[in-house]
């Protein structure tokens, strides 16, 4: 019977594996090596400035490893959301990585620079053209949305990635990609049955994560067959368990049972997970139902502003005790001197009081009182320019050291800095506001691809 | 009585994209889990309590498989935007770490 081998280096190009691991996986016949690089989970700061979460070096490291096992077996390689988050920046940051690679380390192959990022325009189009649809908990998009986006990628399937694949490319490296098109592009063009695929590119997304204990990250190997899969680590310390690899479709998904794709939706409500060893896995029986309209996922960030921090503690248990209170009249005076000082333009202050709700904010149920002996306060003042930013946030570290309480007669020192100056510029700050789909003309129409011939 | 923090191997919050957060309880013996699960602590009303949000927007699925108990819901504001604390989402379970479980 047919089967196909094939391994995921790590669950995060940056974040490391064993090389040994890889080579394992290479003698045990693996027919493609992939490895997801992005990742919406650092916040839209990637996206925001095309800046990878990782450092070159650490990427550099992973990569060198994957390309020369790669093009010394002769299979391919594919990256997905490089530069995670899969920008023409990142993208560029990621394909000059793989450019000195192979000059460094003479390799020669065909590479496909698979392009996600989308101009305003092509969105607005979809938007008139009634293509573009929201997810919850969204409103639906609106041309204000488009213009105020600074960056626009779109998550790929597996279908560019096969083109390049068909185009005779044996490194992709592609732009947003799901994390699953990584691993289910090639065994789909094999002919394997969607279901067994996109199950087996679900566990493998995450490199060694599905195994019971893992202490670092490594690489993770998988056997597909007609109707099921094997999943199995690599290194020997490592261990796969049917509630191991079960647990894994949990991971960052809000449902574990319906795993959406833009060809459809993975259901693995009847999955079994079975142990054919003690390091392996066999999982069968999940269902694949292909949906009557293919969708690409929007990711979008705007400029909110510029942002000025300031970080200060208390340690007065007076003023602990009446945080609030003390805060609301901190803010009235802020009010008022920035209106005489500034005028009406217009400017936030976020105020964060760790010991309280910093960390949960409007989540925390134990809110509305500091718990212990001290407290951490983070003031964010965020404008539509740095210098505004920082002017008003010296009113506020001003104001703030001297709010009286009523305590207290006479002029009080009441807030712990630990910098001078303590007023923290940090530059523009950006947000997420897309979460919004499109249909497109096909599943290739959105992406554009290069190739090269190294 | 023991809590849900006492019985489960690992309580983790997670971003589910930017603009969900979800949250995996996982045991590690078939008792103890079946234990939570029957008990129906967590259920979408417990939720909207504890974590003020509207129990029609929130998730609440039994994995027998995973021996693990999961909860999503739309996040309050999106991953890193002004008013958000937590980038990853993964400081967001405590809240039902004390919950009990009886039996």
């Amino acid at each position: 019977m047919a089967s196909f081998p094939l391994v995921s280096a790590t669950g995060m190009l940056g974040s490391g594996f064993r090389a040994e691991s890889l080579d394992k996986a290479i003698s045990l016949g693996a027919r493609m090596i992939g490895c997801d690089a992005g990742s919406t989970d650092p916040g839209p700061g990637p996206l925001a400035t095309g800046t990878c979460m990782f450092s070159a070096a650490a990427v550099k490291r992973d990569t060198e490893i994957m390309m020369t096992r790669a093009v010394k077996a002769g299979i391919p390689l594919i990256m997905g959301s490089a530069g995670t988050s899969g920008s023409d920046a990142g993208l560029a940051w990621m394909v000059d990585i793989v450019h000195q690679i192979a000059r460094e380390q003479d390799l020669h192959f065909k590479l496909a620079v698979i392009h996600s990022e989308l101009s305003r325009e092509v969105v607005r189009r979809h938007l008139r053209d009634g293509r573009a649809r929201a997810l919850p908990p969204s409103a639906p998009l609106t041309d204000a949305d488009i213009d105020a986006a600074t960056h626009i990628v779109g998550m790929m399937g597996v279908e560019p990635i096969q083109e390049a694949l068909k185009l005779g490319a044996q490194i992709v490296v592609a732009g947003r990609s799901s994390d699953t098109s990584i691993f289910a592009a090639l065994p789909l063009l094999e002919g394997y049955a969607p279901a067994v695929v996109w199950h087996m590119a679900k566990i493998l997304e995450c490199g060694a994560a599905a195994v019971a204990v893992r202490t670092a990250p490594d690489c993770m190997m998988a056997v597909l067959h007609e109707d099921s899969f094997d999943v199995f680590p690599l290194r020997e310390d490592y261990h796969c368990t049917p509630q191991s690899v079960a647990s894994h479709t949990l991971y960052e998904n809000a449902d574990p049972f319906e795993l959406k794709e833009p060809s459809g939706t993975l259901r693995t409500n009847d999955a079994r997970y079975e142990a054919i060893s003690d390091r392996a896995v066999r999982v069968s029986g999940s269902e694949f139902v292909h949906d009557p309209e293919y969708t690409i996922k929007l990711e979008g960030v705007r400029r909110v502003g510029y942002s000025t921090i300031l970080m200060g503690g208390v340690r007065d248990p007076y003023i602990l005790a009446q945080m609030d209170s003390w805060l609301a009249q901190l803010d009235d005076n802020i009010r008022t001197r920035i209106r005489s000082t500034i005028g009406d333009r217009p400017y936030e202050i976020v105020t964060r009081v760790y010991g309280r709700d910093g960390v949960m904010g409007v989540l925390e149920p134990q809110r509305g009182s500091v718990g212990g002996h001290e407290a951490f306060i983070l003031w964010d003042v965020i404008s539509e320019a740095q210098e505004l930013s920082r002017s008003i946030a010296t009113s506020v570290s001003h104001l703030a050291v001297h709010n009286p309480i009523p305590k207290w007669h006479g002029l009080i020192s009441g807030v712990a800095f630990p910098y001078s100056p303590p007023e923290i510029d940090r530059g523009p700050v950006y947000e997420f506001h897309l979460n919004h789909v499109l249909a497109p003309a096909s599943p290739t129409a959105l992406f554009r691809t290069e190739y090269e011939e190294l | 009585m023991a809590t849900l923090g006492d019985l489960a191997k690992l309580v983790r919050s997670k971003n589910a994209g930017p603009f969900w957060l979800t949250i995996d309880i996982m045991f590690d013996d078939a008792e103890a889990y079946r234990r939570a699960r029957d008990a129906e602590i967590v259920n979408r009303a417990a939720i909207a309590r504890l974590y003020n949000r509207n129990p029609a927007d929130i998730i609440v699925v039994n994995h027998d498989t995973a021996l693990a108990i999961k909860v999503s819901f739309p996040r309050p504001q999106s991953s890193g935007s002004k008013l958000d604390s937590d980038v990853y989402g993964g400081q967001q379970y405590a809240p039902l770490l004390g919950l009990e479980v009886p039996g």
